[in-house]
């Protein structure tokens, strides 16, 4: 088992997510560079939050073409596991690996807060099981409003790509999705922060549910363990 | 005049003779002018008036408190061997360093951006954040956390609006990128600061006793590198900006403000502390904040005791054709001065182009004790470093007592003839005090800010301190923070308001379970070469000192800013305080919020009794008036005694410290936390005067607690040992309802009303639109 959280250089929640795995589940975790071209050997890929070339344009267009997301393509292509987070998300819409994009929040605000997010029936790739059908998750963006075209917003709905929703709407997403996985079912992306949310301290400990269900379809045994 | 000396500067704009009109422009006395000349021999150029102006300004040399801030207790006297030993003093580096135990250390201070907020609220906000942070790093800490003090004028002035909404979120737009997390603060909203809004940030961070780094130039021939963002013409002179009141034409003053860019801090950040983790390269290292490049070199070559040459031309730089004036006195963001050990030039280079940023050697470290600046080659330059440090002038200027303070502290509401509250009064008072700006939810403000990133916030904001889990090494720690101070109380009686800040402070960390280890202060003041506001910095400073000391206290360091005036006049004098405490054990974190019925709630410190200088008397009468409350040093600190061993013992399910608005709005925000509690309160038999200062004085020392029925007996008894007054006034209950029963007769509200107007007050009014 090895994790791969990336770091680019505005990565400042790189920390978060690699606690998450490696304090929160105990899975070995490592970092890896956005300069470098290689993954080395991953079993799961997380794009973490933060701003990772600043933002200054929109959100993750510049981190598409980081020497190390041609790696990532290659391996979501492959099959690998992948989770965005909050701008690892923003990154995926981006890099076209999640469909959709990331727009304004509708009320021209950042918003750092707890939500409470309904657990959709996403299918077997995103392990409803481990998870229940409500779970409370923090959010921190200022660019978190979901959008999508009809013939998209139909796609996500026919292939059950939506994972989670808010229940009270904190940014405009359309339909409230708060994250979504690719029709392949090997690439996850959300704005809430599972990182956020496994010490005895934060608002809940979803996120160990969270981190678990994108890793229970592949990894059966270790989850089982962990849980 | 004459200009000797130095040859003719390469760009001739600068050869201009220094008239007295040129002084004067420059904010330098003609008797400072007369110092400048002796210090040199001669005649400065241009661009030596310019640094001596920034150098001798209020904001850089604390030329009219320095002899005043003397008074602060500077170590703990009490300190044990992990616990609270002063590791850098104030006033000898950036920020400064205390001991946390087991090797690790905090590193923290706050300072000011009034100023450059007033005229530029965003961008003014942004980058005070981003100094302070910068102020935290260059001592070798990595930050962990921020916190805000804020004073507006009253939000139904649209100005007031615009100027709330882009401080914020200029605040927000920088802290949320550079990923530290903002875990409170305070604000409070008054007319003195219509015009003049007070922006005081905050940062903390950690590290490990052999990693502090110290500003100072040694080592004959250490390479001196410059890194960071390239200089531009933003943030000239800001320094004296800062040093001078606001006008209407201070609009103009908008090229004095820098603008920030976070991704470049959290770049630096980085590169900074990877390299400083490398053993024996970073000689010294300083940021260049107010004063930027000039203020950089001199002090690190006064604080090391040598001297410092660079070339202007291997500076970066963002736009061509800049002058050795502009360069000197730029204050562009995100830039620092490196000290390196020589030889090891290769290894700082490398570190910064991994972070792809500048990494340019500029000058070196000389033994002359002079800082000399080139430009194409041409001496522009050459001072005596101290001259511009330790040589600036000291003033001990004039205090005198205001003559209002006659009126006001006679004021009673017996000798005005107020009436006292009857029934519907005080149900009318109450929802009107909870949505004042002052009292009500601050939700709408931090909703802004992360407040979660690096996933150790434990007490979100909202409650009495902010509370953090540091990870340190392989241990954990929790430390709180809390921030005070009511300028009414301070406008009312200088020396008491001050001690105020710091008792609701201490007794703010009490209430969160933390012991508190050391303070810092930002002191908001007028302009002191009015007598009158010099008496209230003076007052101010000294009541501070007396409670520091009488807690044992120490200052580790902060800032001064005066000339906190606009056309209609100073603000209400404010010296803020941030003192942060350690928590012993993750059980002893406690909040503010009641999380179930049944529990009884106690006050502790006795009925209130007065009513001077209250939100109440502001709120409802429109009046500040008054003496402030009475504070007595010991009640207070027997009060937080007891609050830290009651919550030790675990008998504590909340705690709150009553402040603004009194023992009702303390209830009422007691019972906010969880939706569908109310409470029964019976205040019939507690002893005071009058209705009004019962329900909504502001007498000092006091603090409600909730404790489970079992417990009660052993708090009171606790009390009744500690003599500390304890009263059980009631219970928390499940009916959403308010009780309160008074000698006058019962008293009802339904919570849910009650925290509507208190939760959505702001986030309301800033629905309007603002102004300017």
């Amino acid at each position: 088992m090895n994790i791969a959280v990336l770091q680019f250089p505005g990565s400042n929640c790189d920390q978060d997510a690699f606690q998450l795995f490696a304090s929160g589940l105990g899975l070995p975790t490592r970092y890896v560079w956005h300069k470098d071209t290689r993954l080395g050997e991953a079993d799961l890929v997380v794009l973490p939050g933060g701003f990772a070339y600043g933002d200054y344009l929109r959100c993750g267009a510049i981190a598409r073409f980081s020497p190390v997301m041609g790696a990532v393509r290659e391996y979501a292509r492959k099959g690998g596991l992948v989770l965005g987070i909050c701008n690892g998300f923003q990154i995926l819409c981006e890099a076209g690996l999640l469909p959709g994009a990331l727009i304004r929040n509708s009320s021209l605000e950042y918003r750092c807060m707890t939500c409470e997010l309904a657990v959709e029936d996403a299918g077997p790739a995103f392990n409803p099981g481990t998870l229940g059908a409500r779970i409370r998750l923090p959010i921190g963006h200022g660019e978190g409003n979901f959008r999508i075209d009809e013939a998209g917003r139909a796609g996500l709905e026919a292939n059950r790509q939506v994972i989670l929703r808010y229940l009270d709407n904190p940014n405009g997403s359309l339909d409230g999705i708060a994250g979504v996985r690719s029709e392949a079912g090997n690439v996850f992306g959300m704005m809430p922060h599972p990182d956020r949310a496994f010490e005895r301290f934060h608002p809940s400990r979803d996120g160990l549910s969270v981190a678990r269900a994108v890793l229970a379809a592949r990894f059966p045994d270790l989850i089982r363990k962990s849980a | 005049m004459k200009q000797g000396g130095l040859p003719p500067n390469p760009d001739p704009v600068l050869n201009q003779p220094i008239t007295p009109e040129l002084v004067t422009k420059h904010g330098l006395l003609p008797e400072e002018f007369e110092q400048v000349r002796r210090h040199l021999g001669r005649d400065p150029t241009l661009t030596e008036l310019g640094i001596f102006s920034v150098m001798w300004s209020e904001h850089c040399s604390y030329k009219n408190t320095r002899p005043l801030l003397k008074g602060f207790p500077v170590e703990k006297t009490g300190a044990t061997a992990d616990f609270g030993r002063v590791l850098v003093r104030a006033g000898e580096e950036n920020a400064g360093i205390i001991d946390v135990g087991d090797g690790w250390a905090i590193a923290f201070k706050i300072e000011s951006h009034n100023h450059p907020s007033a005229v530029e609220p965003f961008e003014g906000a942004a980058t005070g954040v981003g100094g302070i942070i910068r102020d935290i790093f260059t001592m070798g800490a990595r930050p962990v956390l921020v916190t805000n003090s804020l004073r507006f004028g009253e939000l139904d002035s649209p100005v007031t609006r615009r100027l709330l909404r882009g401080v914020v979120a200029g605040i927000a737009h920088y802290g949320n990128c550079v990923g530290v997390p903002n875990i409170g603060g305070d604000i409070y909203f008054d007319r003195s600061y219509e015009g003049n809004p007070l922006v005081n940030a905050l940062c903390l961070g950690t590290l490990r006793h052999e990693q502090i780094r110290r500003g100072k130039a040694t080592g004959l021939g250490n390479p001196v590198y410059y890194v960071g963002a390239a200089t531009g013409r933003d943030g000239l002179g800001g320094a004296s900006f800062a040093s001078r009141e606001l006008s209407a034409e201070s609009a103009s003053d908008r090229p004095a403000v820098q603008k920030g860019d976070p991704f470049m801090e959290k770049l630096l950040i980085e590169a900074c502390l990877e390299m400083m983790a490398v053993p024996g390269l970073v000689v010294g290292i300083q940021d260049m904040g107010a004063a930027g490049l000039t203020c950089s070199t001199c002090e690190t070559a006064s604080r090391g005791g040598s001297g410092i040459e660079i070339e202007l031309d291997r500076v970066p730089q963002r736009e061509p054709g800049m002058n050795s004036y502009e360069i000197m006195l730029s204050e562009s963001q995100e830039r620092m001065l490196v000290i390196v050990q020589a030889g090891r030039e290769r290894e700082i280079e490398e570190v910064f182009a991994k972070w792809d940023l500048h990494a340019a050697r500029v000058g070196s470290v000389t033994d002359t004790g002079r800082m000399l600046v080139r430009h194409h080659g041409v001496p522009v330059a050459d001072i005596p470093a101290s001259a511009l440090t330790d040589g600036a002038p000291v003033y001990q200027r004039e205090a005198r007592r205001p003559a209002y303070l006659d009126e006001t502290s006679r004021w009673t509401p017996e000798r005005a003839g107020l009436a006292d509250l009857d029934l519907a009064g005080a149900r009318a008072a109450l929802p009107r005090l909870l949505s004042h700006p002052t009292i009500a939810s601050k939700r709408w403000i931090y909703r802004q800010y992360d407040h979660m990133v690096q996933h150790g916030t434990v007490v979100e904001p909202g409650s009495d301190a902010g509370v953090v889990r540091l990870r340190l090494g392989g241990s954990e720690k929790f430390i709180a923070v809390s921030n005070d101070c009511n300028g009414r109380y301070c406008y009312l009686n200088p020396r008491r308001g001050a001690m105020i800040a710091m008792v609701e402070c201490l007794r703010n960390l009490a209430c969160a379970g933390a012991a508190p280890l050391a303070m810092t202060d930002n002191l908001n003041f007028g302009n002191p070469y009015k007598p009158e506001n010099f008496y209230q910095l003076k007052e101010c400073v000294e009541g501070l000192a007396e409670a520091c000391r009488f807690f044992d206290v120490p200052v580790v360091g902060g800032n001064v800013s005066l000339y906190n005036e606009s056309p209609e006049g100073a603000i209400d004098p404010t010296p803020t305080v941030s003192v942060v405490g350690l928590i012993e054990c993750e059980a002893h974190i406690t909040r503010q919020y009641a999380r179930a019925a049944g529990a009884r709630l106690i006050l502790l410190g006795g009925a209130p009794t007065e009513l001077g200088g209250s939100q109440f008397l502001g709120i409802v009468h429109g009046k500040k008036t008054g003496d402030a409350p009475a504070v007595d040093l010991a009640a207070e600190k027997r009060l937080q005694a007891l609050l830290l061993g009651q919550i030790k013992a675990g008998r504590l399910g909340a705690a709150h410290d009553l402040s603004e608005g009194g023992l009702l709005v303390a209830v009422c925000e007691m019972l906010f936390g969880l939706v569908g509690l109310g409470a029964v309160v019976d205040l019939s038999g507690l002893p005071s005067p009058r209705q009004d200062a019962l329900l909504f004085g502001e007498s000092q020392g006091r603090a409600l607690v909730s404790a489970a029925p079992a417990d009660e007996p052993a708090v009171l008894a606790a009390a009744a040992a500690a003599g500390v007054p304890a009263d059980s006034i009631g219970e928390v209950t499940a009916d959403g309802a308010l009780t309160v029963k008074t000698a006058r007769g019962p008293l009802e509200w339904a919570v849910s009303g009650l925290r509507a107007g208190w939760e959505t007050s702001i986030e309301t009014a800033m629905k309007r639109p603002g102004l300017g």
